[in-house]
């Protein structure tokens, strides 16, 4: 795992803009990440939660600032470089291609493939079977490696986006809403997931407008207020209520205290 | 992530209607089979109509020339409609690989020199083509109509709008090549034709760059979200479709040993209309490379069945229209399961225990 110095952090975003067109959506942000480390990033709707994590994840390119992984920079970012780099996200919008199989959209954009970059297609169907059964533990016959996401439940395609999360593995995972539209037993599982990245040494960022979800299993909270680090909590200086009570003050009156 | 017990004890009790249903689906799910069947209906249908035609070999030697050029394109156009794009100015591509190739020979007697270089121009058109759409971000319907209206209109500019006879060309071994009449019959661009569907059948479902145009055509936002270099995908595919244009073209030209400027109207609609027929999606996300190969042939007996029926030939383009509203409402339907379901009702296949 630490490949890199210990002194320096596993993430780091110094001084980040991003503006859409006309718009700012992320200002003078300055956010980082340490080994085993899970950090719980909150705010309202529209914070700019989601368009930070695809600054890292190389989706969208910063309007300016620097982003640092493992001491390197990160110059040509892209969303093939991030993965090759050890991170692994599940996206708000799940990013699933709705009329492609299962296998497809589980190896999509880092194929198995043999020479000339033809698919080693029985492999990706074989991997996806055993993911499938093991660790997003569908049962349903319904489901199998040639279903279209399509036909699956919101709950089924989550567990697609987790699985394959989880499968390459990473050193930094980013879960962006991953409880949404879940059942209570299902969203166990996930914070059951999350206690386990902890568990096995990694990092995570964990996106959540629920507290009381992300509280239990976070060392760090980072709130974002309109496209602003309002704040950061270490776990042992704030408890549940008083972070909640925090965010509400925030929603009502623009400040913190 | 459910129980297991309720689902296994429904499908137990379901299960022979299931197991049934399942078959079809599979049935419904091999590719172009729908497609094969109405070609073989429609040949059927003219072998009892116009007999004397039909049932003398003649005639699809003649489909086996004919057939080529037009499939060549709709194979390309397949990929670019499997990428959520459009691309109009494959006729464009159809005249100025033909001039290319015809005033290079006429001037200079190139010949392979000529194919190369026309091939050349093909994947210009492509590669201006990808770049409008991918670094100005104009919609791929304008920008190959505009770069159809330019190639077009400067290929006859530079021919004086006149026609070229090659026939010399005749004379040299790339017309051997890619024209000659096996055993005095058969015609070998056909199997150019066969290779190229086979290789690409192999790059949209087995290539990760096939993948690549399914993502894209499926949903762009996803596609760049899991990593695919979206804007290099639009690109090849436009350089793809301009490279197989011009080979089409130039298959036509040596064929005829003729350039004539307006070689490529008349394609444009047909080629769409066989990539649809075929059972490829306008919404893109997926695409039949077996459907266009047997919709280019529909669409390509349609006009010889016409005229041999004894049915004025100007009907050819209502039976088009017909063939294309019929094959395609037939795709919907076995695209949605639970039509197919109700398919499988109407058949009664649920009575088979
Ligand atoms: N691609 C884009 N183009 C233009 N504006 C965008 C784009 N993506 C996000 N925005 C804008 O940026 C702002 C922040 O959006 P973002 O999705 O990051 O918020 P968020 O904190 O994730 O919100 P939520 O909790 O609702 O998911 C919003 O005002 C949104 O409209
Ligand atoms: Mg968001």
């Amino acid at each position: 795992m630490a490949d890199h110095s210990p002194s320096v952090p596993l993430l780091s975003m110094q001084n980040i803009h991003k503006s859409f067109g006309e718009v700012d959506v992320l200002q003078a942000i300055d956010f980082n990440v340490t080994d085993n480390e899970i950090i719980a990033l909150v705010g309202d709707n529209g914070a700019g939660k989601s368009t930070l994590i695809k600054i890292i994840t190389g989706v969208h390119p910063p309007t300016s600032g620097d982003i640092f992984f493992k001491g390197q920079k990160i110059t040509k970012h892209s969303v093939s470089r991030s993965r090759s780099l050890g991170i692994e996200t599940v996206y708000q919008e799940r990013a699933l291609a709705d009329q492609q199989t299962l296998w497809r959209n589980v190896f999509a954009g880092r194929e198995l493939t043999r020479k000339f970059g033809f698919l080693k297609v029985k492999e990706q169907r074989a991997e996806t079977q055993n993911l499938i059964r093991k660790h997003m533990g569908f049962t349903s016959k319904a489901i199998n490696t040639e279903s279209m996401v399509l036909s699956l439940s919101g709950g089924e395609k989550q567990g697609v986006a987790i699985g394959r999360a989880l499968y390459f593995e990473a050193d930094l995972i980013i879960l962006d809403e991953p409880t949404m539209g879940l059942s209570l037993s299902e969203t166990k599982k996930v914070l059951d997931f999350v206690q386990n990245i902890k568990d096995q040494g990694k990092s995570a960022i964990f996106i959540s407008h629920n507290i009381y979800y992300v509280y239990p299993v976070a060392d760090r909270f980072v709130i974002l207020d309109r496209g602003r680090i309002a704040g950061e909590f270490c776990k042992k200086d704030i408890s549940q209520d008083e972070l909640v009570e925090k965010m509400v003050r925030l929603a009502r009156t623009g400040s913190l205290n | 992530m459910q129980t297991n017990l309720t689902d296994t004890a429904a499908e137990s009790i379901r299960q022979p209607e299931e197991e049934i249903k399942t078959h079809i689906t599979k049935w419904g799910r091999l590719e172009g089979l729908p497609i094969i069947l109405v070609f073989c209906g429609l040949i059927g249908v003219f072998m009892i109509a116009a007999p004397k035609t039909f049932l003398n070999y003649h005639i699809y030697m003649s489909f086996l020339s004919t057939v080529p050029p037009p499939l060549i394109l709709g194979l390309g156009l397949t990929l670019i409609i499997a990428s959520g794009e459009i691309d109009l100015s494959f006729p464009s591509i159809i005249a100025l690989s033909g001039f290319v190739f015809s005033f290079l020979f006429k001037n200079y007697q190139w010949t392979w020199a000529a194919f190369a270089i026309a091939l050349l121009a093909g994947v210009m058109v492509g590669l201006v083509n990808g770049l409008i759409i991918t670094k100005i971000g104009m919609p791929s319907i304008i920008a190959t109509l505009s770069t159809g209206f330019l190639w077009t209109g400067l290929t006859v500019v530079f021919s004086g709008g006149l026609s070229y006879n090659i026939a010399p060309l005749e004379n040299e071994f790339i017309y051997e090549f890619f024209v000659h009449r096996l055993g005095g019959i058969f015609p070998v661009q056909s199997l150019w034709a066969l290779a190229i569907a086979v290789v690409l059948w192999f790059i949209l479902n087995k290539h990760a760059f096939g993948e690549h145009i399914l993502f894209l055509g499926d949903n762009r936002q996803v596609a760049r979200m899991v990593g695919v270099n979206t804007d290099w995908v639009v690109i090849a595919v436009f350089v793809l479709m301009g490279v197989l244009s011009a080979f089409a073209g130039l298959l036509l030209t040596i064929e005829h040993t003729t350039f004539w400027a307006t070689q490529g109207s008349g394609f444009l609609l047909i080629v769409m209309a066989a990539v649809f027929i075929g059972g490829t999606s306008i919404f893109g996300g997926q695409g039949t490379i077996i459907g266009t190969f047997f919709g280019s042939f529909i669409v390509g007996s349609i006009e010889a069945g016409i005229v041999a029926t004894g049915v004025q030939g100007f009907y050819t383009r209502v039976v088009v229209g017909l063939v294309l509203l019929i094959a395609i409402s037939f795709h919907i339907f076995m695209e949605k399961p639970n039509k197919r379901a109700l398919l499988a009702d109407l058949l009664k296949f649920k009575k088979i225990q």
